[in-house]
């Protein structure tokens, strides 16, 4: 098994070096002057000169490529133009609020996918399967930024029990006052991959119900409490990738929740990004949420090979 | 060959073989959810290409007094939009978009992401690596990220939407298609066409082809909800349609303010794109199922 | 080449002397991935393998799965392309005067698994005719030349021509494989496994069909199976292989009455036999099958050879003929200078009872 992470690793440098490059390009491809929403409009040529030297934007492609990588090995990103801090800073600070909602979004998504999912299994082509699964579709097919809005309109609005938008004053500490606006956007989000959990487990679960060696093991007498055991942990290893992959789709896929919900993490960071034209802050956002996804992936991966005999064995 | 002649078997009923499609067909409509999702998303396609027929408000027109009416106020069925506009109209007219954004790129990746990925899937090798190893890269990016990324570098509009979307929506097709191309590249009857002397092209044309275009179609229109979605929301962030057109997404974006006055309005463009990527995915549920038993 | 020339029989070339095909040293590895750093070991799925076939006969192929035989007939038909050796159809050598189109035109393949063999998307007419079509036969020829073919393998038809495959059952379907092997009239045709995965009683009628076919249409056969009845029933001579190499080769009887490889005698001797007075009384081969990636030194079967002395591990046999010329073994008892205490016992019914 340490081969097989051995090798995984191995593969990841070039996944690595190959989204850094994209990312570069996507960003420098765009068209329009980077330096449009920080010079005046009537700023002289030589200011333009000034400014573009040092941001390096005068450098040919490949170079300006070369330094941002070495930099960003050194944990510098680059500075933001719109807001003068540097890229690492800000990312930083919304990357934390980031991981704590699409962690929580994953919770509560995992928690009732593997319920359903389960229940859907056990109980194939009745009415409960028919529920979990309806369920399950509305969840995947749910335009979940109009979810939110909804939700938004339910509980804030009419209600008026939970916050609307932002995250609570101030820095994060864990009270009511600052969770409560954790709420919406975390369930609003934990819509899809419950979804998507239920659909994988269902048919796992009914999968493995249905093969012969359930019915050997409920011919040797083994009581159903047994059986569910060896269920379960035969739809373990897939279960939990699928979250993995689900989770690391909430870290890149944040944006349009935090955009309803004001969220102050790297979604919302990398809209105005792109909205000012922030050429160095969206670089940066881009890289640090694509590289998440693809360790993600890894540890996903690795933790698969742990737990699933077959591909222990090599 | 009067031995051969003993062997000569007689069937009581001549049966003539039907095609597998339509035995596809005959197994989808008897299953009333998909026939009703069919349905419905007819009626709404219709809806929106016969739009100009319909004696329909103009859904560009608006009105600074009859700003975010009420469902129900007669003359306004559904109510106004934030700037006067009739909803009725600004729904329907903004179901041609949405549609449009949710189907054409998912086609564009289907034709693309087949051809790349049969020949990645039969001819193997370099071209297998080539392909697969680029297509793994694209995979390293989550979907909404990478469409917003490119949509955030090319900017707003339609044409850039569909090129950002058909992008994302390539690699997955890709992938399927491989796999697929490739358990069936390994039959005895592929080896058997080789055999005939054939060449890669046209057994891929011939044998290969329709043995995937169906999986591969399958779970391509699976894809269908997720790209409406995508391009709504891409149109949420304002990255997507840009106004006055109408569309589903762009509407729920600058009705976003108005949750506070005339909060069942603002819902309803979101409640169109749900219900259209329901039936989609319903009904590519019914193909899969339809399409898993073999007669 | 005009219509009637492609879908007629390649002419005869070299006489009945020069054999149909010949197999040279053929060999075939394939690298198997250890660990990752691990010992990358080779399969020698074929290994140095030499026979000819002549023309008109049928060579049977025996041998454990795994022993190389359905390797070597996808080398024969250029599915595979070998590591070393040659092919040599009617004198030619495959790769200088013959082409592989060539080849293909010349040899055909009928699979063991009638359903995988056949397009479930085509029909049975489409997937006869595919050949001719690909070698420039219009629609209409090859649609009259699928639906000859399906009456000769005793299909008519007017009921089967536009079936799909899986309206067929597995004898049908057999018939099916078979008649799309003769749409390019092929001279030589390798049957793999062709009737092993059917009915015994649908085994008997597509075996029964297999030798009209021969003599109606002067077909050559290379008949593989495990199945020792059925490969003495149609054979008339016999190769068997072990561990991708030939160990003994003969005329079928000859091979059935004396068999000179300790393997074929083990093999044959493990028949269960039908007959109550004639019960089975040796036991079945001993040991375990070795491991392809690292066969064992010196001759393959020595680790389960009854008769395996110190000369067995050190050096590797090659055929030598028995006293009948066309019946060879590759066993040291066979050749008389290879330092085995029995070699140059002449039949195998000196060799005592171990």
């Amino acid at each position: 098994m340490l081969v097989y992470v051995a090798k995984r690793l191995v593969f990841v440098v070039p996944v690595v070096f190959a989204v850094a490059l994209v990312c570069f390009l996507l960003v420098h491809i765009a068209p329009g002057d980077p330096l449009v929403s920080v010079l005046p409009p009537d700023a002289s040529q030589a200011l333009a000169e000034q400014m573009r030297k040092a941001y390096g934007f005068d450098r040919p492609l490949p170079v300006q490529f070369g330094i941002w990588v070495w930099n960003a090995i050194n944990g510098n990103l680059g500075t933001s133009i719109a807001s003068g801090r540097s890229v690492t800073e800000e990312v930083t600070r919304a990357v934390g609020n980031t991981v704590m909602l699409a962690v929580f979004a994953s919770l509560i998504g995992f928690m009732f996918g593997v319920m359903f999912g389960f229940l859907a299994g056990y109980f194939r082509d009745t009415w409960i399967d028919k529920l979990v699964t309806t369920i399950s579709i509305t969840g995947v097919s749910m335009p979940h930024y109009w979810l939110g809005m909804v939700l938004v309109i339910i509980f804030s609005v009419q209600l008026g029990w939970l916050p609307a938008v932002g995250a609570g004053p101030g820095g994060w500490s864990w009270d009511w006052e600052h969770f409560q606006h954790l709420i919406l956007p975390a369930v609003t989000m934990s819509v899809i991959p419950m979804g998507i959990v239920t659909r994988t487990v269902r048919a796992l679960v009914g999968d493995l119900l249905s093969q012969e060696f359930v019915i050997a093991l409920r011919a040797k007498g083994l009581t159903e409490k047994r059986v569910f055991v060896h269920v379960a942990k035969n739809a373990a290893p897939t279960a939990i990738a699928v979250m993995g992959l689900q989770l690391g789709y909430l870290l890149g896929g944040s944006i349009l929740i935090e955009t309803v919900f004001s969220w102050p993490g790297t979604g919302f960071l990398l809209n105005s990004a792109i909205f000012q034209r922030d050429l160095p802050l969206l670089q940066g956002t881009i890289l640090v949420l694509a590289l998440f996804f693809v360790f993600l992936n890894l540890v996903v991966d690795v933790i698969q090979a742990a737990i699933d005999p077959r591909i222990k064995r090599g | 060959m009067s031995a051969v002649a003993d062997d000569l078997v007689r069937l009581a009923v001549v049966d003539k073989a039907r095609g597998y499609w339509g035995s596809v067909f005959r197994r989808l409509s008897r299953d009333p959810v998909s026939v009703a999702c069919a349905a419905v998303l007819l009626l709404i396609a219709l809806a929106a290409i016969l739009a100009p027929y319909l004696h329909l408000a103009d859904p560009y027109q608006g009105s600074m007094i009859r700003r975010l009416r009420w469902i129900g106020t007669p003359g306004y069925p559904l109510g106004t939009d934030e700037l006067g506009r009739d909803m009725v109209a600004r729904l329907i007219y903004g179901g041609r978009l949405s549609l449009f954004l949710g189907l054409f790129p998912v086609a564009l990746a289907f034709t693309i992401g087949t051809t790349l990925g049969v020949m990645a899937g039969y001819l193997g090798g370099f071209v297998n690596q080539a392909i697969m190893r680029t297509v793994d890269v694209f995979y390293a990016f989550p979907s909404v990220l990478l469409a917003i990324a490119i949509s955030g570098a090319l900017g707003a509009g339609i044409t850039n939407s569909i090129v950002s979307l058909t992008i994302v929506f390539i690699p997955p097709i890709v992938r399927v298609s491989e796999s697929v191309t490739t358990s069936v590249r390994s039959l005895d009857f592929v080896d058997a066409a080789r055999a005939s002397g054939a060449g890669p092209f046209t057994i891929m044309r011939v044998h290969v082809l329709g043995n995937v275009l169906g999986p591969i179609f399958v779970y391509s229109t699976g894809l269908i909800s997720v790209c409406m979605i995508l391009a709504a929301g891409l149109s949420f962030l304002g990255l997507g349609t840009k106004p006055p057109e109408p569309e589903w997404g762009l509407m729920l974006n600058t009705l976003r303010t108005a949750i506070y006055a005339n909060p069942w309005v603002a819902a309803l463009p979101g409640a169109m794109i749900f219900i259209v990527s329901i039936c989609f995915n319903l009904l590519s549920d019914g193909m899969r199922s339809a399409m898993d038993v073999r007669s | 080449m005009s219509e009637a020339e492609v879908l007629a029989p390649a002419a005869d070339v070299g006489g009945p002397q020069q054999p149909l095909l010949e197999v040279r040293s053929l060999s075939k590895h394939f690298p198997v991935r250890g660990g990752f750093i691990g010992k990358a070991g080779v399969v020698r799925a074929v290994d140095d393998v030499n026979f000819s076939v002549d023309k008109g006969e049928v060579l049977g192929i025996v041998g454990e799965s795994g022993c190389g035989k359905s390797t070597t007939a996808r080398l024969v038909i250029g599915l595979i392309d070998p590591d070393a050796g040659s092919i040599v159809l009617d004198g030619e050598k495959l790769g200088t005067t013959l082409s592989l189109r060539d080849l293909r035109r010349r040899v055909q393949m009928v699979f063991q698994d009638s359903y995988a063999s056949l397009n479930p998307r085509l029909t049975v007419e489409d997937s006869i005719a595919f050949g001719p079509k690909v070698h420039g036969v219009s629609a209409d020829e090859a649609r009259a030349r699928a639906h000859d073919l399906l009456r000769k393998v005793g299909l008519d038809p007017a009921l089967f021509a536009d079936r799909y495959p899986h309206e067929l059952s597995g004898g049908q379907r057999q018939r099916v494989n078979i008649a799309r092997a003769l749409a390019l009239s092929p001279r030589l045709v390798l049957l793999d496994e062709a009737v092993s995965a059917l009915d015994k009683s649908v085994e008997a009628q597509v075996l029964n069909l297999l030798i009209d076919l021969k003599e109606e249409l002067g077909l050559t056969y290379v008949f593989i199976s495990h199945d020792l009845n059925v490969v003495r029933f149609i054979s008339d001579r016999v190769i068997v292989m072990y561990l991708g190499e030939v160990v003994e080769s003969g005329p079928v009887e000859a091979l059935w009455a004396d068999p000179r490889h300790p393997y074929t005698r083990a093999l044959l001797a493990a028949m269960p036999s039908l007959d109550p007075d004639r019960r089975t009384q040796e036991a079945p081969i001993t040991g375990d099958p070795p491991n392809p990636i690292d066969p064992p030194s010196g001759c393959r079967f020595h680790t389960r050879c009854p008769y395996a002395e110190a000369v067995c591990s050190l050096r590797s046999p090659t055929l030598f003929a028995t006293g009948n010329a066309r019946h060879a073994a590759a066993c040291h008892m066979v050749d008389p200078a290879s330092g085995h205490s029995k070699a140059a016992q002449s039949s195998a019914g000196e060799l005592p009872h171990v």
